[in-house]
């Protein structure tokens, strides 16, 4: 790694201030920027870690309904503390990387990064989620602008995100068993006013909506509407792992297998 | 450089150190612990597996400057009062759960973090808490059957093949 300062401020406004400085950069839990810094891919000259502010940790239901996860909140936590709320989403933090992992890494931190093969983008998509920053309110479907891309402009944080709880719900997804991120990984949320299906891993430009399968689920929410609908392999991801039809046909399989067993 | 105050094994301990510096570096070079080892630094294989604030973790993937003010408990405290193996460790000799013994600080410390959630683990539940552990000895049975003896439960089930 190239040396740095490591700054570690308490609040949000501390934390926005600090990444005033030149050439600063966000830390969540580390999990994927530190094997970053260690490949010398980053060179900030300040980290500012956000694991210390406490207005950043915590999940609660607001007025709305909506359920609403602190920025730095770690996958451990979500996963057992949304369980009973929703089971989907916990589900999903409970099976991001190892256990280590889910106890450094946070939510905010993978929504920032938008890894096209992570698995939090998906639930985010799926669920109509609202991400929260230190300046605005972004829709998810504003938010994610392809692999590694979002609308987040420099410097700001991911405070908290909100998320409607949908009727039922589940993520499924085909781990690379050596990374255990997802191969595809694909998020199916039903709601009163219609389905959303949110796919991850598969596509050159991150995660996406599956329209088509939408459309289909939502009059007739069952594995059986999807009968002879297949995703389009055009613009999926490639690689030593798994072809582009064959990512393709995992996302139709894998949103069957989600629409099988939401609750 | 900049200062880091933490707790390490019952201990408080502080030093000037770089913001670069790893937890698992401060434990190895600055303390002298070198019983958390580094395998892959890349936070794949989990012999660098620490307890902070009583939760598993990575020190491999996670800066020194971190762990201001935390509690961190590695594999040197693990030991009974007396020098002694402690139960999970006297469980690895017994089964067999470890042959050249790299990884085995890492499996230890996770090992007993699953414990202190799961106290009766099932074998599945064993096999998918050490996700984050590689072994390229054992093959994983003999550590499996060790936390389950570990934790008081029949090792006989544990599959043979």
């Amino acid at each position: 790694m190239y040396a740095f300062e490591v700054e570690r401020p308490t609040s949000i406004a501390d934390a926005v201030a600090a990444l005033g400085r030149e050439d600063a950069q966000a830390l969540g839990g580390g999990q994927t920027l530190i094997p970053t810094l260690k490949q010398r891919l980053a060179s900030p000259s300040v980290l500012v870690s956000l694991t210390g502010i406490a207005e950043m940790q915590g999940i609660r239901t607001d007025d709305a309904g909506l359920l609403c996860i602190g920025g730095g909140s770690r996958h451990g936590v979500v996963a057992k503390e949304v369980a009973a709320n929703y089971p989907g989403l916990a589900g999903l933090a409970a099976h991001i990387g190892d256990p280590a992992v889910r106890n450094r890494g946070t939510i905010g931190g993978s929504l920032a990064n938008n890894d096209p093969s992570a698995c939090y983008p998906a639930a985010a998509l799926a669920s109509k989620a609202t991400i929260v920053t230190n300046t605005r309110e972004i829709a998810a479907d504003d938010f994610f602008q392809g692999m590694f891309t979002t609308a987040l402009e420099e410097g700001e944080i991911i405070t908290e995100v909100k998320f409607p709880v949908p009727q039922a719900s589940c993520y499924i997804k085909f781990e690379q068993p050596a990374s255990r991120f997802a191969l595809v990984g694909v998020f199916v949320a039903k709601f009163a006013d219609g389905v959303r299906v949110a796919v991850t891993g598969a596509s050159n430009n991150g995660v996406f909506r599956w329209t088509e399968a939408e459309a289909a689920l939502a009059s007739n929410f069952s594995p059986s509407a999807l009968e002879g609908l297949s995703a389009s392999a055009d613009d999926m991801i490639a690689d030593l792992h798994g072809s582009a039809a064959y990512r393709a046909h995992l996302v139709g399989v894998l949103t069957k297998r989600a629409v099988a067993a939401a609750k | 450089m900049a200062k880091v105050a933490m707790k390490v094994n019952g201990k408080s301990v502080s030093r000037e150190v770089e913001g670069r510096t790893l937890l698992v570096q401060f434990l190895r070079e600055d303390l002298r612990l070198t019983g958390t080892h580094v395998g892959c630094d890349t936070s794949q294989c989990g012999a660098c597996l620490v307890h902070v604030n009583g939760e598993a973790v990575k020190s491999c993937t996670m800066f020194a400057a971190e762990a201001d003010g935390a509690e961190v408990t590695t594999i040197e405290a693990m030991a009974n009062d007396d020098g002694s193996l402690n139960t999970v460790q006297q469980a690895f000799q017994d089964y067999h759960g470890l042959q050249c013994g790299f990884c085995t600080p890492g499996m230890v410390m996770s090992a007993t973090a699953l414990l202190k959630d799961n106290p009766k683990p099932s074998e599945r539940e064993i096999r998918e808490y050490l996700q984050g552990n590689i072994c390229r000895c054992t093959g994983y049975h003999n550590i499996i059957k060790a936390i389950m003896a570990a934790s008081g439960q029949d090792v006989a089930s544990v599959a043979a093949e």
